[in-house]
Order: structure tokens, then sequence, then C-alpha cells
């Protein structure tokens, strides 16, 4: 099935099986390996990307129901060689360890900031995206830290 | 303690930081090869038997795969660790569940799955062992250990009150974000190399040589960014190296096999559950004068790296205290369990729970608090461990307990909590404390037998480059080895870069783990720099020298090896002696709530003091501890394998719960210092297993509290235990 | 192992997918669809895709009843004025996986998934929800605690598409409650899990009631028999006791690998309590 996307502002149009996972379409299609495959089953956050506006888990999402979707994934968050503030908020608070569930969380991170109204909190927001190596503190550190700023 | 120093004792950014944070980091599977084949395991599905025939049903397109039986193996089926039992492939007899029995590799990642069905083994299966207790009967041990100062015999008459209990602690699951993951080519009768996610290289590389009768230098291991280890990626990868490696080999392709989370979580290495008994004697005042411990971890169902998950679990089961008549027996057994391997802590969770639960009881059970009967029997200077060795730290426990109890507010809190508990509402709430020690780097005699070597090298910008062979899993190894050399050799850390471990280019530092890599390895490229420094005669300014070196003499490269330190001394045969170098402390305090309607337990807040040398960087040391805690909290009260013929039955995210940002609290983190006397880097010690050892019985003892004192004696906590015992008190 | 996906353009072309094919399942949110292809637990069929019928979308507000499209998702309940008229759809879709699932699954999904775990069911249920299924052949409205039979059967044709959601708009004095217990706070599934509405008369006489359960049954429960122990009487500690005895003969609960029987039994029937206490309190 043919389907034509926009990636990180740039057009992309690619032909796959149509149950292929989002995420395979990205990592094999598109060429982008920054979206991560932690669990495959919608559990841990580590493929989450934004589609249409919306924080979307790219395992669970068939290449049947992308088209004409605009999606963002981390590569699409720096500006060349000016980081994102987030990028840069969890690089100077350690917001990130081995990095695995980096990718998926600064872009839940980046949904909640972008719709505050969402969840009640931000525990609630990142409750998708599960780390195994920080704990969560200097997580949250990074995001207020980019929060206040905003304010 | 106070030197000015420009780089040790500053939190500098995590040296490969951006890439992480920008998805450029290259894990395994973000990897591409031309012609790439991927690889999946057969697998038993008994626990125990003989392999009669292994039938590839007809129809299928078999002559499209790559299959690899027992049989292809070109050298020796069997994984070299500690012994060579456990094989690449069961050739005749299975030992576990899951155990691996072919391979096969194919383009199509679909055709694959199907495949894995269109294989049928037969098999004779034998009865299986699955408990401590049915191994214990047929005396399966792999390992025992013996350690007894004084006579505990005859000093039970001494004790005013004796104390006899029980406790157990579960499997874990590593949980590592990114899965197993390993990628090989081969060029068949010449040479294999391996890219993947791991935490020791030459490990890998010693497994894979033998299997093909090759010498290890025709081996080459690089080590890609790995998500997450815990030291599930310790000894694992050698198995599932080997395994790519022999579908490469066959193929003449490269071969990817990257673990899908429910294979992960059925197959691989799980923390081993424990079982230990305690018996102890003390004098009313809470003097603790007899201490008798049985200590048995069930080790799966190959040895892989129990005798050493065993020793350290019976050098840390006396906890911090001082005890003149201590035995300590400890034995792993043998079940058909999938084997058990190393998982942060490695021994050390299990028998401190144990200890640390057993001077709650006493409290208890000698109207003392926790906090009290601790402070009369921690270990001082001058004192001697169960092994003969003695403290020679300035020590001072009662201190760092003290620190974390004013940081928690733990003494108003133990009576604002019992007094609001007597409201009897359906909410309660607790505080519990535990204290601990971790030894730094591999007991006594391991370090030299690893005989770690690392090199710097002077590269073409003036910096210096770093060779070694220990791996950045997220804990911050290529940070701290950057400011080591920035600080000793007195340059940028920009200047300093960290070579990609991969045996062809790097020595071998030794593994990645047993909380070695500052203190061992960051030593070892503390002199290397200094070194570097004094063949180009202590120049001012680093940088123009080494390039004016370069020019002269084209290339430097300074390579050192371990030197135990001198005033350490441990036999090996009696198992007495300096056990560790270098011991760090710590004291948790966890404080919970108990939720009544659904028996639920949840922490509340968190406080930790560690004493860990000096803090080459505290961002990334207390980063360690906050995810260490985190890890620990499960274990306490979340995470819970359920073992059904010995294999993981929820492996599933979904069905294994490890705390999300909802489940974990507040983490306050305090670094104590005592003077400085230790063998490590700018008098540095380790740090990144001592976190999850103590949580575990700071919560259960922090329930207990809640419930009105109730006895908990097994984690983890989940809420239908706790239901069973309010019960069983109720009746 | 293959799937082939159709995508229909508008919902006639839909039905008649539905009534052509035998192995047709429809595809929504995918969000548990995905789940079962990673595990290779779905046999070889063909998707229907409803992404592409926008009439199946909106939420269509009402103050007699609203309207749930098939494709309404947890997200657009919780981002709707509708969550003010319902509020255990808020609460229930609060609960569910977490953000990213909640802005993909769907309400209707969640029904035809039939997992007695269903978290959005029970709070469909306990606010009286019919379903509306359309076919080639016509339409009908069936009762969601009519729905299901047995374990994952469930009142749906083959050849029917669940199309809306229609749920009358209650009048206002009901006291709600919304529980699911899980081994965590957010991403589990539930070990048992209670949507209650109670409507108090004057005298705390209980005019009518609610109880809805998960995870207890092989189906989404509706605790008729409990609510019957209930309904018409005064909401005193003794009938709050009698109701937490009663439950336990109409729950089915088994020890699973999430939980045991037991602890099912005894939580179910806390918060049995806790719903019935809390509704008794004063304002």
């Amino acid at each position: 099935m043919q389907v034509s996307i926009v990636v990180n502002g740039k057009n992309q149009t690619l032909s796959a099986a149509p149950m292929k996972r989002l995420l395979d379409v990205l990592r094999e299609d598109v060429g982008l390996t920054g979206t991560k495959e932690g669990c495959g089953e919608g559990e841990c956050g580590a493929c989450a990307v934004i589609m249409d506006g919306l924080l979307v888990l790219s395992c669970m999402v068939p290449l049947c129901q992308i088209q004409g979707k605009s999606i963002t994934t981390i590569e699409g968050l720096a500006n060349d060689a000016d980081l994102h503030p987030l990028q840069h908020a969890f690089h100077e608070n350690g917001g990130s360890q081995c990095g695995m569930c980096t990718p998926g969380m600064i872009l839940a991170a980046l949904y909640y900031l972008n719709n505050p109204g969402e969840a009640e909190d931000l525990r609630e927001a990142l409750a998708g995206n599960q780390c195994r190596c920080t704990g969560y503190t200097r997580i949250f550190k990074s995001v207020e830290a980019v929060a206040r700023h905003e304010l | 303690m106070h030197e000015h120093f420009e780089t040790i004792g500053k939190s500098v950014r995590r040296k490969e930081g951006i890439p992480k944070v920008t998805g450029q980091a290259v894990y395994a599977d973000d990897m591409r090869f031309d012609g790439c084949l991927y690889g999946r395991t057969v697998r038993s599905t008994v626990p125990h038997g003989t392999i009669k025939k292994i039938r590839f049903n007809p129809g299928f397109p078999w002559t499209e795969f790559t299959i690899v039986l027992p049989e292809d193996i070109p050298g020796k089926n069997g994984v070299t660790l500690i012994d060579s039992r456990q094989p690449f492939l069961a050739y005749r007899e299975i030992q576990h569940l899951a155990e691996p029995i072919a391979l096969i590799a194919h383009a199509d990642k679909e055709l694959l799955e199907e495949a894995l069905h269109q294989i049928e083994v037969d098999v004779d299966e034998l009865p299986a062992v699955f408990t401590m207790d049915a191994a214990l009967e047929r005396n399966d041990i792999f390992k025992s250990y013996l350690i007894e100062s004084g006579n505990v015999s005859d000093k039970w008459r001494d004790a005013d009150v004796i104390i006899e209990e029980t406790y157990g602690t579960g499997a874990q699951e590593h949980l590592y974000i990114e899965p197993q993951a390993i990628i090989a080519t081969a060029i068949p009768g010449e040479s294999v190399t391996i890219w993947g996610s791991m935490q020791c290289p030459f490990y890998v590389q010693k497994a894979v040589a033998p299997l093909f009768n090759l010498p290890r230098e025709r081996i080459r291991v690089v080590q890609t960014e790995t998500g997450g280890g815990f030291g599930g990626k310790e000894e694992y990868p050698n198995l599932i190296a080997g395994h790519a490696a022999l579908l490469a080999w066959k193929s003449g392709r490269p071969v990817k096999m990257i673990y899908g989370r429910r294979e992960d979580m059925l197959a691989t290495t799980k923390r081993h559950p424990s079982r230990t008994h305690i018996k102890a004697g003390f004098k009313r005042d809470g003097t603790l004068v007899a201490l008798d411990i049985d200590l048995v971890l069930d080790g799966g169902a190959y040895p892989t790296l129990s005798s050493v998950v065993l020793s350290r679990a019976t050098l840390h089961a006396w906890g911090p205290y001082r005890c003149d008549c201590t035995r300590i027996r400890s034995r792993v057994v043998k079940t058909n369990s999938v084997p058990h391997g190393a998982f942060r802590g490695f021994g050390a969770p299990q028998a401190i729970f144990a200890i640390e639960m057993h001077m709650n009881r006493a409290a208890e059970a000698l109207g003392m608090d926790p906090a009290e009967i601790r402070r009369r029997n921690f270990l001082r200077k001058g004192d001697r461990m169960p092994t003969g060795q003695v403290i020679k730290d300035e020590l001072d426990l009662g201190y760092l307990m003290d620190r974390a109890l004013e940081l928690s507010n733990y003494t108003q809190k133990r009576s604002q909590f019992e007094q609001s508990n007597r409201n009897r509402g359906q909410k309660r709430k607790g505080i519990g404390l535990s204290v601990f020690f971790h030894g730094s780097g591999f007991t006594g005699s391991g370090e030299v037998q690893l005989a770690s070597e690392i090199s710097l090298r002077l590269t073409e910008q003036g910096g210096v480059e770093v060779l070694a062979a220990n791996v950045e899993c997220g804990q911050g190894t290529n940070t701290v080895f950057v400011q080591i050399v920035a600080e000793a050799c007195k340059i940028s850390p920009d200047l300093v870069r960290i070579h990609q471990p991969d045996t062809a280019a790097v020595p071998d530092s030794g593994p990645t783990v047993a909380s070695r890599t500052t203190m061992i390895v960051g030593k070892l490229i503390e002199r290397a720099a200094l070194e570097l420094r004094r063949r180009m005669n202590e120049p001012e300014d680093f940088r123009s020298a080494a390039q004016q070196y370069l020019s002269q003499h084209g290339t430097l490269v300074v390579r050192v090896r371990y030197e135990p330190p001198t005033d350490i001394h441990w036999d090996e045969t009696t198992y007495r002696g300096d056990a560790y170098a270098a011991y760090s402390w710590s004291c948790d305090v966890a404080e919970v709530e108990v939720d009544l309607t659904d028996y639920g337990a949840r922490v509340t807040n968190f406080v930790s003091t560690v004493e860990c040398g000096r803090v080459l960087n505290p961002a990334l040391a207390a980063a360690q501890i906050e995810g260490g805690i985190a890890q620990g909290i499960g274990f306490a009260l979340y995470e819970d394998v359920v073992l059904e013929r010995g294999a993981m039955k929820n492996n599933q995210f979904t069905n294994y719960i490890i705390p999300t940002t909802a489940d974990t609290p507040d983490i306050n983190v305090e670094f104590v210092e005592f003077p400085y006397n230790n063998p490590g880097p700018y008098a540095a010690k380790g740090i990144g297993e001592m976190p999850i050892d103590g949580p575990a019985p700071a919560i259960a003892s922090a329930v207990a509290h809640a419930l009105g004192g109730r006895f908990i004696n097994e984690v983890p906590l989940l809420p239908e235990r706790i239901m069973r015992d309010i019960e069983n008190e109720c009746t | 192992m293959s799937f082939e996906v159709v995508n229909p353009h508008s919902i006639a072309e839909a039905l008649d997918a539905l009534s052509a094919e035998a192995n047709i399942v429809p595809l929504a949110g995918a969000t548990d669809v995905m789940v079962y292809l990673e595990a290779h637990s779905l046999p070889s069929c063909t998707f229907l895709n409803l992404q592409q019928l926008p009439e199946l979308k909106p939420i269509v507000p009402g103050s007699r009843s609203i309207i749930l499209g098939a494709l309404t998702t947890y997200r657009d309940v919780r981002a709707s004025s509708v969550r003010q008229q319902f509020p255990m759809l808020a609460l229930a879709a609060r609960e569910i996986g977490a953000l990213a699932i909640q802005n993909r699954g769907t309400w209707v999904g969640n029904i035809a998934n039939a997992s007695p775990a269903a978290d959005g069911v029970p709070a469909l249920m306990a606010y009286d929800a019919e379903i509306e299924l359309t076919s080639k052949d016509g339409r009908r409205i069936v009762p969601l605690s009519r729905f299901y039979r047995s374990y994952k059967q469930m009142d749906r044709r083959g050849n029917e598409l669940i199309s809306a959601i229609h749920i009358p708009v209650p009048r206002p004095g009901w006291r709600e409650y919304f529980r699911k217990v899980g081994t965590r706070r957010f991403q589990a599934i539930s070990k048992t899990l209670l949507a209650g509405r109670v409507f108090l008369g004057a005298d705390q006489t209980v005019e009518d009631i609610r109880m809805v359960l998960a995870s207890v049954a092989p189906y989404t429960l509706r605790a008729v028999q409990t609510e019957n122990v209930i309904r018409g009487r005064q909401l005193t500690p003794e009938l709050i006791e009698k109701a937490a005895e009663a439950i336990q003969d109409e729950i089915r609960p088994i020890d699973d690998i999430r939980s045991t029987e037991a602890y099912r039994r005894r939580v179910t029937s806390n918060l049995l309590r806790e719903f019935l206490a809390t509704a008794s309190a004063p304002g």
C-alpha cells in the first residue's frame, strides 16, 4: 500500500504492507532510527512520536492509518546545530542515562508542554514512558526547567 | 578533601549526551548491513528431558533458511564463563524451559516467525526440580561457602534474647529498555566480528573463540551504544553472540539477533531468588553477640555466575555490624529454572534484605528503636568483619544514619504515624530504615586475576584518547574517564575522547560490573594520565606539548596494568582476609502509605545518605543512586517474576510491573564524606550497585510499621501478600 | 500469516465489505489489534480500516442523550464538554494506558475487544449506554449491559459494525464512584474495578443504583442481583455490609497471572463498601 506522509517537515512517499508498524516505517523506509522499540506492545513508550499534533505510540499505528499525516520524531526537534530547549534541558539536567527511553520521553514531554490541560500533572503525562535508569527525578527536573522558562 | 580540582567533583555533562537527546546515538538495531539476515532461536518447551529428534515440517521452504544444529558447531559447544557447562545449543539433554536447541536465519522476519512454528522437537520429558528444598535434598549444589569467626554454638548461652527467622526474596527481571541485541559477521574458517549491546566485550570474545576453534584475536567484539545493562548484559551476551556468529558463519551473511521483549523476558537471566535463615543472639541492651546465617540461592539450570553471586551474598550477609561470633553458611543450588545470573547488587540485595529485616525483628523483640539497635552495633575503625578484615576507614555509621534520620524527619514521623494509625483509617503510614555497605570491585583475588589494563594515547589535536574495555551503558563511564584524564593531564575535557570498546583496539580492562569501573579502572586511567605528563616533562601547556611530542616521535601510548594495593591480603582457599579493597556505605529511609482498601503499598518519600569516597561527578553519582533506588522500590513492591515450570510466565511489559513516574516518590540523596583512605582515583569508590541493596528492607520495615509492627519477611510485597499477612495476623 | 486491509471511503462501502468477507475485523484505533499482531496470536484475516470514515468520528452532544461515534477516542471524551455530564467517563479514560494510548484507543474498540478487564466498558455500562449496531440489513440498538454473553462472546453479528454508543444524559443528583485496582497507578490491567452510581432520595433511601465490575467475571459484569439488594432500601451500615456479602455470590473471580481469587473477592467488597460509604456521606 502506498502512502504519502510528512516526517519532520519533509514529504515522504513510500510503499509497504498495510499493517506495517509506523515504527518500522520510520526506522526502515524513512531511515530515521531515533525512534526506538522497547516492547512492541504499547507499554514502554520508547517509540512515542507526535502525529498530527497527538502523542502516539508508533508501534501501535499501522501504515494503513497514516496517509496524509504529519509526524514529528526526535530527529525533528533540533534546528541544525541548535538543540530544542527540551533536548538542551535533558542534557544539562541528566535526564538521559542509557538514552533508550530518551527520544520517546522527550516527545512525551514536548506534548505535555504543548498541551498543558491534557494531564493533571507532569507525572501523569509521562506515566506512559518507562525508564529503568533514572528513577525519573532528573527527567522531571529537565522538563520543569523548560516549563519555567516558558512561563 | 578540600583540594582544588578543575573537573573532579564537578557535574561535567555526559560525554555522549548530545547524540542521546538528538536520536543520533547508534544502538545495535540502528546499524544497517547489506544482505543482513535475522536470526531466531528454537527453544525447548519442556524444562527437563532428552532430545530425541528435531523435525522440520515438510512443505516449508527450508532451503531458503540458514539452519544451525548442535552438530554444525565447528568447535566447542560450551559457553566459557567460569566453566563451560552451559551449551550454546542443547545437544541431548535439556535442562530448562526455553533452552536454545537450534538456530534459524532468514531475511524475512515474518517468515522466520512462521518457521519457528514449523519446527517440532521430540523430547522424552524427565522430572524437573523447581524448588530450593528439592534441590537441597538431592544435594544439587553448584557452590557453597562457610565463614566462621569465633564459636557460635557456644555463644547462645550468653545471649539474653535469641531471634530466629527466615526471609525470602524473589527473582527480578532487568527490563533494560533496549532488549538483547547482537549482530555478527563471519569469514568462515577465519574470523568473526560481533557488534552489540553488552557490558563485557572481552567476555564475549573469550566465550565465542572456542566455539569456532579460533584464537581469541580472530574474534573481534565491538560494543554499540547500550540501552541499559544492570547485569543482564554481563554474561548473557556470550550466548546470543555465539548464536548470531554461528548463523553468520554458516550463511556467510551478516546476522542480526534482536530479541523481542517477550523472548528476552522469557529466556534471559534473572536475579537469584534467595532464602535466608538467621538466628541471632542479643544482649538486653541490643548488643549483637552471636550470628548464625544460612543463605540459599536458586541458581537455575547452569552455574553461569552463581558461584560469584553467592560469594558476594556471603560477604555481605552480616551487615554493617560488629559481631565476634559469626557463622555464615551459603549454598547456591541447581534447579531446572532458566539460569539466574548477574543483576545489580549481585547477591548483596538478597543478603542485606535478610540481615536488615532481622535487626528490625530484634529491635521489636527488645522494645528498642530500629535506629538505636543499629547504632549500638555499628562497625567502627579497628573492628573486624567475620572474614578477619579490619576496618581501616574512619567509619562513622552513626553519623551517616543520623543524617538520613534528620533529612527524613524519621523520629518525629515515626511517632506521628503511630499516632495517626491508631485512628484505624483506611490509609496507614509507616517509616523504616536500612543501613548497608557494598564492596567495590571484585573480591580480593578477583582483580588480581583480571589483571586489567588500559591505554592512553595522544591524539593529533593534542588531546588524549582513552582505550579501555569498560562500557558506557548509562551509568557514566565515558564522562568519569574523561574527567579523570582531564584532571590528571591538566587539559580540557573537550580534548579527551573515549575509543569505542573494541577488542581489536583496546586492552582488556575487565568487565563493566562489580562497581569497579570508577575505582579500579579509573585508577589505571589516573596512573596512565600522570605517566603521560611525566613523559612530556610536566608541561604547562599539555596540548601544544603533546602536538610537539607527536611531531617529533610520531606517537605516544602509555599502557598500565592493575596493581593490587599492598595492604590488601585475601586467601581464596580459607576465604579469609580483605575481601574487598574498599567499601561504600549507605543509609536508606523509606516512608510508605498502605491503603487497606486494596492493600497496596506505595513509597511516598525516600532519603538516602551515601558514603562513596570522593564523588567525582555529583550529578552522575546522584543519578546512579536515584535509579538504583527506583529499581529497589520495584524489587520491594512491584516486580514479581511469576515462574511456571522454571520460566517467566508474565513475560510481558504489561504484566511485569516496574515503577512509572506515578509510583516513584521524590528521592533525596545526600553524599557524606569520611576522611579518604582508599585506592580509587582521587579517592573515589564504587557506587553503581549499592543503591539497590537498601530499599527493600527499608520499605518492608516501613510497611510493617504502617501495619502496626506486623512482621514482614518476604519481597516483593505485592498487595496480595500484604492482604494475606494481615489476614494471617487476624486468625 | 497474511493480513489484508480494506480501506472503505464510505459507511456503505464498509458495510458491504462486512457482509461480503467472512474473516473481516474492523480496525479503529488499533491499540488492541497491534498487540495481538506482535504476539502473533491472530489468525490471518482482513482488516476493515475505519479511519477514513469521518461520520464515525464526532461526539454528538445533547441534553437528553449523547452519541459517541465509533472512532471517538478516550482523549476525545476527556477533552470534550461531555465530561461534565459524564464524569466517570473522564475518570475511566484517564486510567487507560497512558496519554499516547488514550489518543488512539476508542470506546467502541474497547467494547468490541470484549476483555473482562476493559476499563471503558464499566463506565459506559454504569451510564446505561446502548450500542448501535449497523449492517447492510439495517440498524439495531442493544443495551450494553446485555451485550456480553460469556467470555469474548457478544451480541454482534459478523456483518455488523458497532457504529455508535448512545448514552442517556442522567438527571442531576447521582453520586458516582470509579475505582480501578491495579498493581500500580497507571499503565496497569485491572485486578478489579468498580464503576458505581447511586441516586439517594429522602432519608437516604436508594432510589436507583448501578454497579458494574471488571476483572471478576468472564465479561464486564453489571451486578444486578446486588443492585436489587440495595435498591429501594435505606442506605445504612447494615445494608452496606449485606451488599458486600451479596456481591460475593455474583462475582466469579479467578486466580490468574495478575492476581488471586481471594484478593479479588476481598478487594471487590472493599470497593463496594467504599462506594456506598462515600455515597451516603453528607455533601
